[in-house]
Parts: structure tokens; C-alpha cells; sequence
């Protein structure tokens, strides 16, 4: 017990963290545990033949393929927002940056259908792309929006406060060894924000990988075009195909922790990283 | 709105070296803005603009109808009962990993994150899983006539499984940065752990913990994934609000569910909102500590 906590005055250890460890257990862990446990009355090749079918490979594809399309464009317009936000000044400021929030406060469903009245072909979006034989919605295209809807605050929300912390002495050390502004930027401030913007970049793609709700109105959801890993979880379900189904969810759940740690260890970086600038 | 950006004080202005051109602040303001207003401010002013298309009595027939006054109702019940659990989750937890060094700590805080990482799909799957009928306790469950998959217990469950690291995240790290020294002087002064709970580390984090309450509040009634997978979708019975936006939607009735949506777009205005508030609250506080 000695090595398992140090000695401490304050009270309420046990029943605190008995608690949350009891809490935990019921809700999320046994929960999870379920899935795996579940799987394993498939045999291993029955499980990767139910695991990388055509139909189910399409919809990785299209999955991790829309997912890396959003983060990498909420890194770049992420990156720049933050930095308009922290530098700059102009009216109206402090509503933008309460409503860069928006997506995290949004239910995913008003936005999936808010978004697919937009870009539907006789939208107020739509309808420009539509003359040019472009459609939006209901095609990857408008699962791309979707996702780089709900993923937008990520990468915003993590290189804001680095950027705010940045000292001005290392650009005015730059300034004055010659430095322009462009080169001060590129070797000076991005190589300290990038391991935030990473970080950010992995936070939006781990959560537009099991993105459901905005998604699936924009969709059109057409097997083998349209269709995301999640929604296939759902359809497997509704035919009552529980190995399926569950199969399914523990490769997204394998996914999910190898994202949870990837971030882990992107968050240590960028800790240790602002620290010794 | 970017022309006006080039009129502040020259007070406000810094050096000139670690500044950029005007024309590449005017352009770099431009295209941020442009970018939030195409994907953020057009589609929730499409949410009001779609709701109110067809008049204000079609609005409000939508939201006075049963069915949908029943999807309110357990929208809020569901949110009324996972809210409470996991604020007294968040202050367990962190008052074990802020006040106290233990082995495993940071796997703990890990394993607390962790529904953050989990598909909203899965996350109803897996109480499917053991709750449903072809799940552990499903013929037991069946057997002593109780539901929870398709009923409201299984909606609760999956809106608490969502919810659970919001306020324990927040309180954590905020606990850690303010040390146990208060705590310990209260101990030394004679008094018992609910009194220092009560007394000195509540009012100590009360901003942190409305801010996660707020931020788990909006999440517990607008999860819309986990809460599809285990509801049924039966109308007037296990219809949350997201979910009779679905159906509304899926029914081609697109001005009632704008008109639902609308108000789940209303609750996420406030959110914001009070979220401001909050952050300019314990901007003051933390300035006065300092």
C-alpha cells in the first residue's frame, strides 16, 4: 500500500477513488470489454473474413480517406484562424471566437441536416456547384463538409494558447539577426506550433473517423460509394447481424485507442516542446 | 469588415519588424473570416432561416405537437439524470488524481478520456451488447420483464457513457494547479474532509465545474449516435430530440424538423454563451490570485 500512494494529510482517498474507479468500471470498461469479449466467439479467420469484405473495405476507404481530407484542411485553416484570433484586431472578434465553438455545442444531427439543405443541388450552396455538373451532397464530397464541420474547433482550440504563450523576444531576435517575416514564421513560430498543430490535427481525425450523426444526412450512404464504417455498424445491427456488427466495432475501437494514444504521446511532445522554448 | 481592421489606435499597434504588411493582415482576416462564415455562420443561420420558412405557425405546431413535446421531455429527463451522475464522477475523480500521487494515475486519467475516442455507434453498440436481447443479460433482463435497450434506461445509459469525462476533464488539471497547501491548512485548523470538500475546495474550482456542467450538459442532450443505437425510435415513447429530428427529416416534414433542430441550435447558443461567461469569470479570478 506504501509504494501503491504516497503518504498524504487529506482525507477521502479511498472512498474517491473507489468510486471512480467503480463508476468507470460499470459505465465505460466492462461495457467496452463486452465488445472484445464478444468477438472472440468468431473464430480468427471467420473475423478478418467479416472484417475486410469489399463492402467493408470501401468504407474504411472512404472513412479514414474524408476523415484525413477534413483534418488537413482544418489544420491549415485551423492554424489560421488561431492566428488571426491572437494576433490581429477587428470588429466583431469576440463573437468569432465564441462561435469557432460552434460544432462542439451543436448537436451532430441539426448539423447534418442543416448542412445538407446547404448543399443539396437547389441549396444556398448547392445550387452554385450544381450548373457545373458538381454534386455535394449526397456523394465523399459532402461527407468531406460534414467532417471538416465538426472538426474545425480542434485544431483552433489546440495551437491558440500555444501561439498566445509564444514570447515576442524570439521574433524580435529574429527580426533583428535580418529575419523577415515570412522566414521568422517558418523558422521561428511554426516549428514551436507544429507539435500542437499535430496534435490538433490528430484530435479531428480521431473524432471524424467515428463521426455518425452529421454525417449520415449528408451522406446518401450508398454501399460501396457513400457508406461510412459507422453507418455499417448500424445497418449490420438492423439485420440483426451481431458478430458483424460487433467485429466491426472492434476494429474501430482498436483504431480508436491506437488514435488515443498517438495523441498521448503528441500532447507529451508538445508539453515538452513549449517547455524548453 | 476588413477594411475597418486598418483603423485601430497606433497605440494598439506593435513594432514594425514583428509585424506583417497590412495587405497580408487584411487578406489573412479576409480569408479566416470567409472560411468561418462559409462553414459556421451560413449553416446555423440556415438552421433558423429553414425553420421559420413557412410561417410561425407551422414553427410552433411543430414544437407543440405530442410527440415532440414527449421528445423535449425525455431529452431533458435523460440530461436531468446523467448530468448530476457524472458531476459527482467528475469531483470523485478528480479530487483522487488532483490531490493525491498514486501508481497509475495517468492511466486513470487515460482510461477517463476514453469515451471521447469511442464512435458514438459503438458506444451504444456495446450497452446492446450486454443489455439487448441477444446480449449477456438480455433473457434474464427478458425473463423479469425489465427493458433497457429500446426504452428510456438504455437512452440514459448511452447519454452517461458520452458525458463522462466532460467535467472530470476540466476539474482535473484545474485542481492540480491549485495544490493541497489550502487543504492541508484546513486540516490543520481541525477540520473534516466533507467541511474541506465543502468549504475550501469547492468555491476554489465552482468556475471550472459550471464550464464542464455546461459543456456535458449540451453534449447529454444533443448526442444524437449513441442515443439512435439503443432507442428503437419509437415515436412519443423513446424519442429524444435529435433523434424526432431524424425522423421529421426522414419523413420529408423539413420545415418541423428545422423547427426541432432549431431549438436543440437554440440550446447550443446558449452553451456558448454561458461558456464565455465563464471563461471571462476565471480570467478575473485567476488574475486577482496572481
Amino acid at each position: 500500500m506504501s509504494t501503491f500512494k504516497q503518504h498524504s494529510v487529506l482525507p477521502g482517498f479511498n472512498l474517491a477513488l473507489g468510486f471512480t474507479l467503480l463508476y468507470l468500471s460499470l459505465i465505460v470498461l466492462i461495457p467496452l470489454s463486452a465488445a472484445f469479449i464478444r468477438t472472440s466467439a468468431l473464430t480468427w479467420p471467420e473475423f478478418w473474413t467479416v472484417v475486410t469484405t469489399p463492402r467493408v473495405v470501401a468504407s474504411y476507404r472512404l472513412t479514414f480517406g474524408a476523415s484525413f481530407a477534413a483534418a488537413l484542411v482544418n489544420a491549415v485553416f485551423g492554424l489560421l484562424v488561431a492566428w488571426v484570433l491572437v494576433r490581429y484586431r477587428f470588429p466583431g472578434k469576440k463573437l468569432v471566437d465564441a462561435l469557432v465553438d460552434l460544432p462542439f455545442a451543436l448537436p451532430t444531427a441539426v448539423a447534418g441536416i442543416a448542412l445538407t439543405a446547404l448543399y443539396a443541388g437547389n441549396g444556398w450552396i448547392g445550387q452554385f456547384f450544381e450548373p457545373f455538373g458538381i454534386r455535394i451532397a449526397f456523394t465523399p464530397i459532402g461527407i468531406f463538409i460534414a467532417l471538416t464541420f465538426i472538426g474545425l474547433p480542434f485544431v483552433v482550440r489546440t495551437v491558440q494558447p500555444v501561439l498566445e504563450d509564444l514570447e515576442s523576444e524570439l521574433e524580435e531576435a529574429a527580426a533583428t539577426l535580418g529575419a523577415n517575416r515570412l522566414q521568422t514564421f517558418a523558422r521561428v513560430i511554426f516549428p514551436t506550433l507544429f507539435p500542437a498543430l499535430l496534435t490538433g490535427f490528430a484530435l479531428a481525425f480521431a473524432r471524424a473517423i467515428g463521426e455518425y450523426g452529421s454525417v449520415i444526412f449528408i451522406a446518401g450512404n450508398m454501399p460501396m460509394v457513400s457508406e461510412i464504417t459507422p453507418l455499417l455498424i448500424i445497418t449490420k445491427l438492423e439485420q440483426y447481424d451481431y458478430a458483424g456488427a460487433t467485429a466491426l466495432a472492434v476494429v474501430m475501437l482498436v483504431i480508436s485507442f491506437m488514435m488515443l494514444l498517438i495523441i498521448n504521446l503528441l500532447q507529451w511532445w508538445s508539453r515538452r516542446r513549449s517547455a524548453s522554448a | 469588415m476588413t477594411t475597418i481592421a486598418l483603423q485601430m489606435p497606433t497605440a494598439m499597434r506593435r513594432k514594425e519588424a514583428t509585424d506583417e504588411p497590412a495587405w497580408v493582415r487584411r487578406t489573412l482576416i479576409g480569408v479566416a473570416l470567409a472560411f468561418l462564415t462559409l462553414f459556421l455562420f451560413v449553416p446555423l443561420i440556415s438552421v433558423f432561416y429553414e425553420a421559420l420558412k413557412k410561417g410561425v405557425d407551422v414553427y410552433l405546431a411543430a414544437i407543440m405537437e405530442p410527440d415532440a413535446m414527449h421528445a423535449i421531455q425525455l431529452t431533458l429527463t435523460a440530461a436531468a439524470i446523467a448530468v448530476p451522475l457524472n458531476l459527482v464522477f467528475g469531483l470523485a475523480a478528480a479530487w483522487a488524481i488532483a490531490k493525491f500521487e498514486f501508481w497509475g494515475k495517468n492511466l486513470l486519467t487515460t482510461l477517463i478520456d476514453l469515451p471521447f475516442s469511442v464512435s458514438p455507434v459503438v458506444s451504444g453498440l456495446i450497452y446492446v451488447l450486454i443489455f439487448g436481447l441477444q446480449g449477456w443479460l438480455g433473457p434474464w433482463l427478458a425473463e423479469n420483464d425489465l427493458k433497457i435497450i429500446f426504452a428510456v434506461p438504455g437512452i440514459v445509459l448511452a447519454t452517461i457513457f458520452v458525458t463522462v469525462p466532460f467535467i472530470a476533464r476540466e476539474l482535473i488539471p484545474l485542481m492540480q494547479a491549485q495544490g493541497t497547501e489550502e487543504e492541508e491548512a484546513a486540516v490543520v485548523l481541525g477540520a473534516n474532509g466533507w467541511q474541506i470538500f465543502f468549504r475550501v475546495t469547492l468555491p476554489n474550482v465552482k468556475w471550472g465545474l459550471l464550464y464542464g456542467t455546461i459543456l456535458c450538459n449540451a453534449r447529454a442532450m444533443g448526442e444524437f449516435g449513441a442515443v439512435s443505437v439503443v432507442s428503437g425510435h419509437i415515436r412519443g415513447s423513446t424519442n429524444t430530440l435529435p433523434l424526432h429530428v431524424e425522423i421529421l427529416y426522414n419523413e420529408y416534414n423539413f420545415a418541423a424538423a428545422f423547427a426541432v433542430a432549431s431549438l436543440l441550435a437554440l440550446l447550443a447558443l446558449v452553451t456558448l454563451a454561458l461558456k464565455t461567461f465563464v471563461e471571462s469569470k476565471t480570467r478575473q479570478s485567476g488574475g486577482e490570485c496572481q
